[in-house]
């Protein structure tokens, strides 16, 4: 046992010397959970295991939903082709004429768009993006042994992965998965019979979230609780990297938000169910009137966008942090204005309450209620345009190292850009008169918090996967990744902006036998080419994360970036309880690069005599 | 198992970090509820929303669960002052009177279908069927925990160590939750039907 030899690795004096005993060791041999491969690999209660699930689940839904996107995209940029080829996969949802060319099934395209949308949001960019870093980082970069309960943290791992089993059975059923859009509106999704979809598909897909939701709530309920009680000593608050702050907000944002949802699906349990009418009123459906009277559709949509907005924050959010942390680590310079940083986090966090309504400008809701919500909305600017001010002068004058993590870091910055200033178009109300449901909504949240968070997650892949994995991924496959799917972001989704603003509709099956529309087809040919081009570039980089974890090159030392936060300070393949003797003591904010002539000063080492903190 | 928090020593804070954790899914908890509550307030503002009075044998049931949030409580004075038979006993009357008060909100829902407000009629009482229903699962959750409280009560020796109290707090404390909610939704049921 380490601690019991003497330490060599000056960190490990360090630690040592300076360090807090919580007299771990005399604990260690009694952590009967981690002998074993089922205890260590499987239900393992050790939070950088958990996280790697969390990952490599999250991958398998990445590619579950990017294949189904390039399914529809293919019907969408050559709606007249011959689709026979993908019968043998997608069986009875191709339909071949007598002349021998297959077509996408129109009630499978809807599976797909909902499917894609509840995948990618959910199981990718909540549980694969959170989920991984938030286990990762939070103990390791607070100092502490593990989460305040990783018995929890266990549970909340395999809820998602019981929810993710029943998503994916519904894949599978004869009737198809749910088909009513990933927002799940009533009536569609609260009558059975409103289509082929909203009978068991629906079912499943509401027995799904609901799991999902548990497994975020007992994560969400950890992440909270190890940040406010298990830091190490001399962590306070204003002293923790970007990335906690992030992490933390984006857990209360999901501890406050998702209950909601749970609240709004059982309402619908019941409508679909027992014959409430909660969400319906006055229905006909095949000229027979039903016995629902008195319910409201637009209640369901205040109940759901509740959590759903505050979800797209939840995504980008924890991508934020770690594009700080990684932005700031590779230009060698301290983050620009941490307090701003962490107020516009804050802020964010707050408004994120109060602006759901602006999903529903065009649903019915009171022309002056939506002023409300249009005034708080373009507020959201403001934060976010302090953050992306710090990114950018964090950048200017630093030494940038151009690493695969760092390139992803700035493209983040760069599409975040891009993607919020369509947000301030949709923000208004009389201007979402005419954007409402068009490509333009596509292109604007694709862009802001579908490829951004992916950008955030891809820094933080590339930065952390030596503290996972111990070895390095290849950088030159990273940088390959970085460009494609850089340029063929912009390539699928600009095109877009121009789609949206013709006013083609989101949603449609094909858009040839539309005149208003029909011209448009080169531009979608090009949208499915560049699509089928970045998803190749993505099997690229799965190749490489995989490829890496067996024989990618070896760390060779435990601080490869020259990073200040902790968790570069474990051995290079830290066991349960992260560091084998004392815990690191904390004496410095995360960002000393550059200080007193240093390149960098990592926080547990002392503050020296006459040296002052920074903020 | 449980590296971080098993040792004194590795936290610092006044409040236990499970306790934490225990508040702070109650805050989550409590999110739907509110959802539930606002879905209420919104829906009776659009009118069509059928009235009647809240069933008698709500109070009944609401006077049972506080009692027994006080039988819990002394239970836990019991446990502390050593006198085992006394924490044994209210132990078990705050387990039954819990199960009671599922008995009764059954028989309010009797009470409510017998008066046309059933389940179905309208939103109004679909809503006082649904939200109660939900607060009942999450009664039963209490129930689990009185259980596992219970067998620790009658099978182990009556000692008090920390850990012991500190189950017993976080067991009493969620009772007390549950139980502070139901008496938030019958409150604001009541509000809502004068208004």
């Amino acid at each position: 046992m380490a601690n019991v030899a003497v330490p060599t690795h000056e960190d490990d004096i360090l630690i040592q010397e300076l360090g807090y005993d919580d007299h771990f060791h005399e604990h260690h041999d009694e952590d009967k959970y981690q002998s074993g491969f089922i205890g260590k690999y499987i239900f393992s209660m050790d939070h950088k295991i958990i996280a790697k699930q969390f990952l490599i689940t999250g991958m398998f839904w990445a590619i579950i939903g990017a294949l189904m996107s390039l399914v529809f995209r293919l019907q969408l940029g050559f709606p007249e082709e011959d689709m026979a080829w993908l019968k043998p996969i997608l069986g009875q949802w191709i339909t071949v004429n007598a002349d021998g060319i297959g077509a996408l099934d129109p009630q499978f395209y809807y599976a797909l768009v909902t499917m894609h949308g509840t995948i990618l949001v959910f199981f990718v960019l909540t549980a694969g993006l959170s989920g991984t870093f938030s286990n990762l980082l939070i103990p390791l970069q607070l100092g502490a042994r593990d989460m305040a309960s990783p018995m929890l943290n266990m549970f909340s791992y395999w809820f998602f992965f019981l929810s993710g089993m029943i998503m994916f059975f519904s894949l599978f059923l004869s009737t198809g998965p749910f088909s009513g859009g990933w927002t799940a509106y009533p009536p569609l999704s609260a009558l059975p019979q409103a289509s082929t979809g909203s009978g068991a598909g629906m079912t499943l897909w509401t027995l799904s979230l609901v799991f999902f939701v548990v497994s975020v709530l007992l994560g969400g309920i950890n992440y909270i609780t190890t940040v406010l009680n298990l830091r190490t000593k001399g962590m306070s608050l204003w002293r923790m990297p970007l990335t906690i702050w992030a992490f933390f907000v984006t857990a209360i944002l999901g501890l406050l938000s998702f209950p909601v949802l749970v609240s709004a699906f059982l309402l619908m349990m019941c409508d679909r169910g027992l014959g409430t009418s909660f969400y319906l009123s006055e229905i006909f459906i095949g000229g027979e009137a039903l016995d629902h009277v008195g319910g409201s559709p637009v209640l369901y949509q205040h109940l759901f966008w509740f959590l759903g907005h505050p979800e797209v924050y939840i995504i980008i959010l924890p991508a934020m942090g770690l594009v700080s942390e990684v932005l700031a680590v590779h230009a060698r310079k301290p983050i620009f204005g941490y307090k701003a940083m962490v107020y516009s986090i804050l802020a964010i966090g707050f408004l994120a309450f109060i602006v759901w309504a602006h999903h529903m400008f065009m649903s019915g809701v009171n022309p002056f209620i939506s002023n409300f919500f249009v005034v708080f909305t373009l507020i959201i600017a403001v934060p976010s345009a302090v953050k992306v001010f710090n990114w950018i002068t964090t950048l200017y004058g630093g030494n940038v190292r151009f690493t695969s993590a760092c390139l992803f870091g700035i493209g983040f910055v760069s599409l975040f850009i891009s993607g919020g200033l369509t947000g301030i178009f949709l923000g208004n109300s009389a201007i979402d008169i005419q954007m409402h449901d068009t490509y333009f909504v596509v292109a604007h949240f694709h862009i802001v918090m579908g490829i951004a968070a992916f950008f955030g997650m891809f820094a933080g892949i590339y930065n952390w996967f030596p503290k996972m994995y111990g070895r390095f991924m290849n950088e030159t496959l990273g940088k390959i990744h970085f460009w494609g799917t850089m340029i063929g972001a912009y390539a699928i989704f600009w095109p877009m902006h121009y789609l949206g603003m013709a006013g083609v509709p989101r949603r449609y099956y094909r858009f040839d036998s539309f005149d208003t529309f029909s011209h448009f087809s080169t531009m979608n040919q090009f949208i499915t080419v560049a699509a089928i081009i970045v998803f190749a570039i993505q099997v690229l980089f799965v190749i490489n994360f995989f490829y890496s974890i067996w024989y990618g090159k070896k760390m060779t030392t435990r601080n490869p970036w020259g990073a200040n936060t902790l968790e570069w300070t474990t051995p290079i393949n830290a066991g349960h309880g992260n560091w084998p003797g004392n815990i690191p003591s904390v004496h410095r904010w995360s960002y000393d690069y550059g200080k007193d002539g240093k390149e960098f000063i990592p926080q547990h080492y002392p503050m020296q005599e006459g040296e002052t903190e920074v903020h | 198992m449980n590296v971080a928090v098993n040792h004194p020593n590795s936290y610092r804070n006044k409040i236990h970090p499970k306790k934490f954790a225990l508040w702070t899914a109650c805050i989550s908890i409590s999110m739907m509820f509110a959802a539930f509550s606002s879905a209420y307030i919104v829906r009776m503002a659009q009118g069509n929303w059928l009235e009647f009075p809240l069933p008698n044998w709500f109070y009944v049931s609401t006077a049972t669960i506080i009692l027994s949030s006080l039988t819990l409580h002394g239970s836990y004075w019991a446990f502390k002052k050593m006198k085992t038979g006394l924490y044994r006993a209210l132990m078990l009357m705050s387990f039954v009177l819990g199960c009671l008060f599922i008995y009764f909100q059954y028989l309010g829902y009797h009470e409510m279908t017998a008066m046309g407000a059933h389940l179905t009629a309208n939103p109004s009482s679909s809503f006082i069927f649904v939200i109660s229903w939900v607060h009942i699962a999450h009664l039963v959750g209490g129930l689990g925990v009185l259980i596992v409280a219970m067998l620790h009560a009658f099978m182990l020796e009556h000692k008090v160590t920390p850990a012991r109290k500190l189950r017993f707090e976080l067991t009493y404390t969620y009772w007390h939750f549950v139980d502070i909610l139901w008496i938030y939704l019958l409150l604001f049921f009541i509000l809502q039907q004068q208004s």
